[in-house]
């Protein structure tokens, strides 16, 4: 029966086919037969998870404490140099220059992404903002969220960091950054389920040699970074801890 | 092992007092009225084994404090302990994650120089194997009117 992989879906849309390149690489490799799925929201992935139909997965962080320990999943790999940072910007118009002069009652900018809107909340707290007193906005893009903030629609967006750096020039030059994180040990993780866990050493070793031939080199390229890092179980139940006490 | 603050570590005028720590430490404590602000988008975060000794620290931890990473790691966490504190606030800290749940507050923390930086703390207990290996703290920015309600509130409890 074939295995079936997905993932996070707040992927940049250019790496689309590079998901499905990496999937062929992969079952390749491996000899097995995966399917990859893609869900279009997160809603629709966690319902996979919850019904066991998902074997891999390339994981959002706030998803990590959900798939070790209600799921059994295991980290195999990270991306290397990628941790998920996030911005909160403004209208380059607004007058605002520090997240603690923000008011209660603000039009908060948002995408589904569930570890980016939580480290863009917790830096809205120096100015006594909480889920309670801003209105949230959600859009299916940063560029939406982005384009929101130049019409003024909204006050304040969170960004992926990395999202926001690949705005067009045109586009930054009419925001201003008030705070961009700097937390480093976020991360998306790629996962194995309980029906491929026995097969975990051998996969991990193939997805860390994968920068070592030029095939390979090409499959990363196309998802936009260079090479995949080793994780930990530690590092994984250290990153679920430090988002347990982020979420509160 | 928690070392006596030394004069020379010291920046600006300073007053002095001894503290009765956790686990029987004395530690006389030197400290100033210097604020070091919370920097913007970090985190400073910290594990520590069952009995409060520091494991790991970041970088945010080692620059906010002052401290070398070889002088944090060993050391109790009430290396940070200042004494405007009141030991209540600590007391309901170890109450709380030692019955299995996560505890928050707000928090003036000392630094080597013997400055000082608010934060908003959260603790939560590291279970491995359904035990608990150790306690992972960590520290965000505060916003500054939950500071300005600790500065009244806390020398009430002493």
């Amino acid at each position: 029966m074939s295995n079936v992989f997905t993932i996070s879906p707040d992927f940049s849309p250019d790496h689309i086919s590079g998901w499905y390149i990496f999937n062929t690489w992969l079952q390749k490799q491996t000899g097995e037969a995966i399917h990859l799925e893609m869900y279009d929201d997160f809603h629709s992935q966690r319902e996979a998870i919850k019904n066991d139909k998902i074997d891999l997965i390339y994981a959002n962080p706030f998803d990590a404490a959900m798939l070790v320990r209600e799921k059994g999943f295991l980290p195999l790999v990270k991306p290397a140099g990628r941790a998920d940072e996030a911005i909160i910007a403004v209208n380059a118009n607004n007058p605002v220059e520090d997240v603690a002069h923000l008011s209660p009652g603000i039009r908060v900018a948002v995408t589904e992404d569930p570890d980016v809107h939580l480290m863009g909340m917790i830096m809205l707290e120096p100015g006594d903002l909480d889920a309670g007193n801003v209105e949230t906005q959600v859009y299916d893009t940063y560029v939406l969220v982005a384009k929101h903030l130049l019409r003024g629609d909204a006050d304040v967006g969170i960004f992926l960091a990395e999202a926001y750096d690949d705005l067009s020039n045109i586009i930054k030059s009419q925001l201003k950054v008030l705070v961009r994180s700097q937390i480093s040990v976020i991360h998306h993780s790629l996962m194995i389920g309980p029906k491929l866990a026995d097969r975990r050493d051998e996969i991990k070793s193939l997805l860390i040699d994968m920068s070592q031939d030029d095939k390979g080199k090409d499959v990363l390229k196309g998802l936009g970074f260079d090479a995949w890092m080793d994780v930990e179980d530690e590092e994984m139940e250290f990153m679920i801890d430090l988002m347990d006490t982020l979420n509160t | 092992m928690l070392h006596d603050m030394k004069p020379e570590d010291i920046v600006g005028d300073y007053q002095e007092i001894t503290l009765n720590l956790f686990g029987n430490i004395t530690r006389r404590i030197l400290y100033t009225q210097i604020e070091t602000p919370y920097p913007d988008g970090k985190l400073i975060v910290s594990t520590t084994d069952i009995n409060g000794i520091i494991t790991h620290v970041n970088k945010s931890f080692v620059e906010m404090s002052g401290y070398t990473e070889e002088e944090l790691i060993n050391a109790p966490h009430s290396i940070l302990r200042h004494p405007d504190m009141p030991s209540a606030a600590f007391k309901d800290l170890w109450d709380t994650i030692q019955r299995g749940n996560k505890w928050q507050g707000y928090v003036k923390n000392l630094r080597k120089d013997g400055g000082y930086y608010w934060v908003k703390a959260t603790v939560i207990p590291n279970v491995r194997n359904g035990k608990v290996t150790g306690y992972t703290s960590v520290r965000r920015k505060p916003s500054r009117t939950q500071v300005e309600e600790c500065i009244k509130l806390y020398p009430t409890l002493f």
